[in-house]
Order: C-alpha cells, then sequence, then structure tokens
C-alpha cells in the first residue's frame, strides 16, 4: 500500500522535474549557458497562469496557454537582455564568460522573483488544475491531477525526442551541441540554432511550471530551491546530456519521495545532495557526462 | 608593493579610511550599525575574490565558510560560555578546517562543477543547522549571551580596523609573488604547473586564507549581532549578495569588493523607501554594471587611470 503510494507520488514527482530540468540540460549542451533564471521562469509561467485562470477568469486551459506563452517570453528576454550581450561582449575575457552569464542570470531571476513578489505578492498559489477529482490506483487514492501532470510530462518530453532526432530543424541542434564551428561551416546560422534552443527551452519551463502550480503550488520562494534542484539533476546526469538528466531526475524524485515518506519530510532533500557530492567525488562529471 | 605606496590608489585608500575613522564623532548611531555590518560583509568579499579573481575557483557558497566560523563560534558561547574572544579564534580555526574540505573537490572539479559542490555544501549546512535545532537554535536562530561591546562607536571602530587589516593583508597577498602564482594557476593550470609551481600547494593556502578571514568576520558579525541565524549568515541568498558585491565593485582587485559590499549595503538602506522593490532596483543596477562595466567600479576607474 504505502510502497504502491511512494511508487505513483515518486513517479510525478521525478517526471516534474525530468521536465523542468532538460530545457536546462539542453541550452547547457548547445550553447554552454548555465542559466541560473530557470526556477524565476518556472514561478512566472506558474504565476501567470494562476493570475489568467482565477483573476482574469479566462478557464484553465487559456490559462496554461498564458503561462506558457509568459515562459516563453521571458526565456527570450532572458536570451537577448542578458546572456547575448555577455557573449558578444569584447570586455568580457572569454575564460570569464561563464562567470559573467551565472551572475548575469542569476541577477535577472532576482529582478523578476521580486518583481512577482511585488504585483502579486508572495503567497504560495496553486493554479487551477485543468482535471479535477481522485481515481483509486493499486489500493491508492490518487488525484486525476497527478496521473495528467505525469502523463503530459511523459508527452511532452517523447515530442521533444522526435524532434531532435526526427526534423531538420532538431538535427541542426544537435549538431550544434557536437560542434558549433561545424555547423557553421555547413552554412548553419549558430544565432537562429540558439534562438531555436531558446524557444524549445521556454516551453519546456513554461509547461513545467504551469504543472508544478497545478500540482505542488508555486510562491516567490520556490526560485531557489526550484533552480538549485534543476542544477543538481542536470550535474548529477551529466551537464548536457538530456538521457543523463532524465535517469538522475527520477533517481532524485524518488530518494525525496522515499525519504519523505520512510524518514521525515524535513530531511526530503537531504539524501539526495549526499548522493550528489559522492557522485561528484568518484565521477566528477556526472552519470553520462562526456567530458 | 613599493609602488604600491606611492600609488594613488595607496593615498585614495588611505585618506578613505581616515575619514571613516572620524565618522564615528558625528554620525548618528543608526549610519554607524549599518557601516558595521557593511565593513564584515566588506571582507566577505574580498575573501570571495581571492578565490575567484585570483584563483580562479567559482566559490558559489562563501556563505558555507562564513556560516561555519558564526555557528562555530556562537555555539561555543552559547552552550558552552566559553569566552567571546576564545570562540572568534575558534570559529575562524573551523571556518580554516571547512575550507580544506572545499579545497578537496576543487582539486579534482573545476568550474560548474566545483561551483555545484560549494552551492550544496550551503545547502548541507542549512539543512543541518536545521535538523540539529537543539544545538544550532534551528530555523529561528541562536541567542549569543556575549557580545564584544555594546558601544556603536567601539564596534564601528573594530569593523574599520578588521576591514582595513583584511584589505592590507588580501591585497599585499594578491600582489606578492605568491597571488601572481595564484593567478596563473587560476588562468592555465597546465601552463603554470609546467613552469614548476606547485598548483595545488598554492589553491590550498589560497582556501584557507580565504577561509579564514571569512570564518573570522562571521564570527565577529554574530557576536555584534548578538544572534546567528540561517537568514543572516548562511542562506544562498547572503552568498549572492557576497558575489555581486566583488564582481560590482571589481573582480581581481580586492579592493574593490570591500568598496561593492559598502555599496550594496548602503544603497539597500537608502532604497527602503520603495519597499519590496529595493532588492529589485539593486539587482537591476548590478546586471547594468555587469553587462556595461564588466571590469566593476574599481576595474573602471583604474583602467581609465592606466590610459590617461
Amino acid at each position: 500500500m504505502r510502497a504502491f503510494q511512494i511508487l505513483i507520488d515518486g513517479f510525478a514527482i521525478s517526471a516534474l522535474y525530468a521536465l523542468g530540468a532538460t530545457g536546462f540540460t539542453l541550452i547547457f549542451g548547445v550553447s554552454g549557458v548555465l542559466n541560473l533564471s530557470h526556477g524565476a521562469i518556472m514561478v512566472a509561467a506558474a504565476v501567470a497562469a494562476w493570475a489568467a485562470a482565477s483573476v482574469l477568469n479566462v478557464g484553465t486551459y487559456a490559462g496554461a496557454l498564458i503561462g506558457v506563452a509568459v515562459a516563453l517570453l521571458t526565456a527570450f528576454a532572458t536570451y537577448f537582455a542578458v546572456v547575448k550581450p555577455i557573449q558578444d561582449s569584447r570586455r568580457i575575457p572569454n575564460e570569464e564568460k561563464e562567470i559573467f552569464v551565472l551572475t548575469g542570470t542569476l541577477l535577472w531571476g532576482i529582478m523578476i522573483q521580486e518583481l512577482i513578489a511585488y504585483f502579486f505578492t508572495n503567497n504560495a498559489k496553486t493554479v487551477l488544475p485543468i482535471v479535477e477529482g481522485v481515481v483509486e490506483i493499486l489500493g491508492v487514492r490518487t488525484p486525476k491531477n497527478e496521473i495528467f501532470t505525469a502523463i503530459v510530462c511523459c508527452l511532452v518530453i517523447a515530442l521533444l525526442w522526435l524532434l531532435v532526432n526526427r526534423t531538420r530543424t532538431g538535427k541542426a541542434v544537435l549538431a550544434a551541441s557536437m560542434n558549433p564551428r561545424g555547423v557553421t561551416l555547413l552554412g548553419l546560422e549558430l544565432t537562429n540554432i540558439y534562438i531555436v534552443v531558446w524557444a524549445i527551452y521556454g516551453i519546456l519551463a513554461g509547461i513545467a511550471g504551469v504543472l508544478l502550480g497545478m500540482f505542488l503550488g508555486v510562491s516567490s520562494y520556490s526560485v531557489g530551491p526550484l533552480t538549485a534542484s534543476a542544477f543538481s539533476i542536470v550535474v548529477l546526469g551529466g551537464l548536457g546530456s538530456v538521457s543523463g538528466s532524465l535517469i538522475a531526475a527520477f533517481v532524485v524524485g524518488y530518494l525525496e519521495t522515499l525519504t519523505a515518506y520512510l524518514v521525515s519530510p524535513a530531511y526530503r532533500t537531504i539524501p539526495a545532495l549526499l548522493l550528489l557530492v559522492f557522485v561528484m567525488y568518484i565521477r566528477p562529471q556526472g552519470l553520462l557526462g562526456r567530458r | 608593493m613599493a609602488g604600491f605606496l606611492t600609488s594613488r590608489l595607496f593615498f585614495v585608500s588611505l585618506a578613505l579610511v581616515i575619514i571613516a575613522a572620524t565618522l564615528p564623532l558625528y554620525v548618528s548611531g543608526y549610519v554607524l550599525g549599518l557601516l558595521t555590518v557593511a565593513f564584515y560583509f566588506g571582507v566577505f568579499a574580498m575573501a570571495w575574490d581571492l578565490l575567484f579573481g585570483f584563483a580562479g575557483e567559482v566559490n558559489f557558497g562563501p556563505t558555507f565558510l562564513i556560516g561555519v566560523g558564526a555557528y562555530t563560534a556562537g555555539i561555543l558561547n552559547a552552550q558552552f560560555g566559553w569566552s567571546v574572544y576564545l570562540c572568534i579564534v575558534l570559529g575562524a580555526l573551523a571556518s580554516v578546517i571547512a575550507g580544506l574540505v572545499l579545497a578537496l573537490p576543487a582539486l579534482r572539479v573545476r568550474g560548474p562543477y566545483f561551483g555545484l559542490t560549494t552551492l550544496v555544501a550551503v545547502l548541507m549546512l542549512q539543512n543541518f543547522i536545521v535538523v540539529f535545532a537543539d544545538l544550532t537554535g534551528g530555523e529561528i536562530g541562536l541567542t549569543i549571551p556575549d557580545v564584544i561591546t555594546i558601544n556603536a562607536g567601539a564596534n564601528y571602530w573594530i569593523a574599520l580596523g578588521f576591514m582595513t587589516i583584511s584589505a592590507a593583508i588580501l591585497y599585499g597577498l594578491s600582489q606578492s609573488p605568491v597571488g601572481l602564482v595564484l593567478q596563473a594557476s587560476g588562468q592555465d593550470p597546465v601552463q603554470a604547473g609546467a613552469l614548476g609551481f606547485n598548483i595545488v600547494k598554492h589553491k590550498l593556502a589560497a582556501f584557507i586564507v580565504s577561509a579564514f578571514f571569512s570564518g573570522l568576520s562571521g564570527a565577529l558579525l554574530v557576536f555584534y549581532f548578538g544572534t546567528a541565524s540561517v537568514g543572516t549568515v548562511v542562506d544562498v541568498a547572503v552568498g549572492v549578495n557576497v558575489i555581486v558585491s566583488a564582481v560590482l565593485g571589481g573582480r581581481r582587485t580586492v579592493l574593490g569588493a570591500a568598496l561593492g559590499a559598502i555599496f550594496l549595503i548602503v544603497a539597500g538602506e537608502f532604497l527602503r523607501p520603495t519597499g519590496e522593490l529595493a532588492t529589485f532596483i539593486v539587482s537591476a543596477v548590478a546586471l547594468l554594471v555587469v553587462l556595461f562595466f564588466p571590469g566593476g567600479f574599481l576595474g573602471a576607474a583604474l583602467s581609465r587611470e592606466a590610459r590617461s
């Protein structure tokens, strides 16, 4: 009974983590950018969906769409206002661009977080779920919303896989992650590929954010922990490796759920952090990292 | 070093310190209190800059070192009643040990991986403090019975003197041959090693020095506040402020980091009337500096002087 409960809850959480982390790792793989405003973009999507559905009464579907659209716009703003100027800057030495992108996106994330707190307060917000009600699976009372979350996450990840491996644009993205110079030599504009990647990222982060808002609820305080969890999942799986992130997301998701059920919810994040430190010591490049 | 004693930077710094030292004669206790905190923060930022600007190690968890020093000093005083000065020394020593623990992964992994390890270290420390609430006071914080002094002027002078001495040592170190080797090993470890320098030894030294000053400053800060809490010395947000200070003031300048910290804390206070938007404005200004003046305040000033 309890085992099934852990199995089901852990799956939904893990799938959500996986979706949130895939976009993050995709951007790193293709353009070497670690986007520390990730959590802020997810929260922005969830709060926009909440505001559209609960304040403007546009309905849950339209609300979710607005949430994803807001995430897409924020992702583009992040790229054009923060990341691209730093990458193009001549005054910042190349070997220091990494730390500047980290600092810049971190500050940008704080700005988004503060704006959300200013206009929508710090209170936790739960987005109205698209499907309501409860079903019984294997003797466990499960909200339909939880099943919906898991299904949508898996579907979106499958779609992403198809996009990257089966379409021309996707193959260009894949090629850029392997060898950016080679791609430019073949006559493809690298900036266009980056824009495509940021668009994919925005949509993924948006969907993950809205689902998170329906499943657990968000507040402007969730920004930091969300970024940290995406960051640790991605490093655990190996920076830039999408399949590594998926595995790591499930490892972290289940570890957290197990700890929360069997030990205490207060210790929820500790085993995952310990595992992360352990993996970094024996295999610094992560589970499926390339370096 | 002799060149520095006759440089303009030296005279400007000296003048600033002398002006700052006379402040208690004519400004209110409120301003002094604000600057006291700012000076301790200045030491945090300078210690961070030694690791990042010179050793090239992106430490996302400055508050791991600060927090270990602060909490060790606080717990020894509050739970065991040891004397304030002994606690401060032991806090700094505990922080040095924490620095060595942090240095171990740094010698194995680089760049974002090391950055993440340090971030995880902070999160672990935070969890540890909350879990062992009996010892640490948990989320509410630890009340510390003893303080160094309750005189606002004396506290201010202690902080100013501490910051000035730390700045002199850290700046001197950064300009010394050791600092140059550190800078070389941060920028190209392979080549620095090929030239016959022991990179491991130098990096360990950088971690020890950085940890010592972070811990000492953290311990002094808790005895000034009379309380140690996650929100003031451990939280990731505090670490972010330290990093932003250093980048804002000008990385690789050491002294700029202290300027950045003082600016950040004073600006935060000036913006208090804007209420919740204060953090937004400070972050926006910091982002603009990062984007348009990547050298920071002192970096921009120094490069202008070098050009003229």
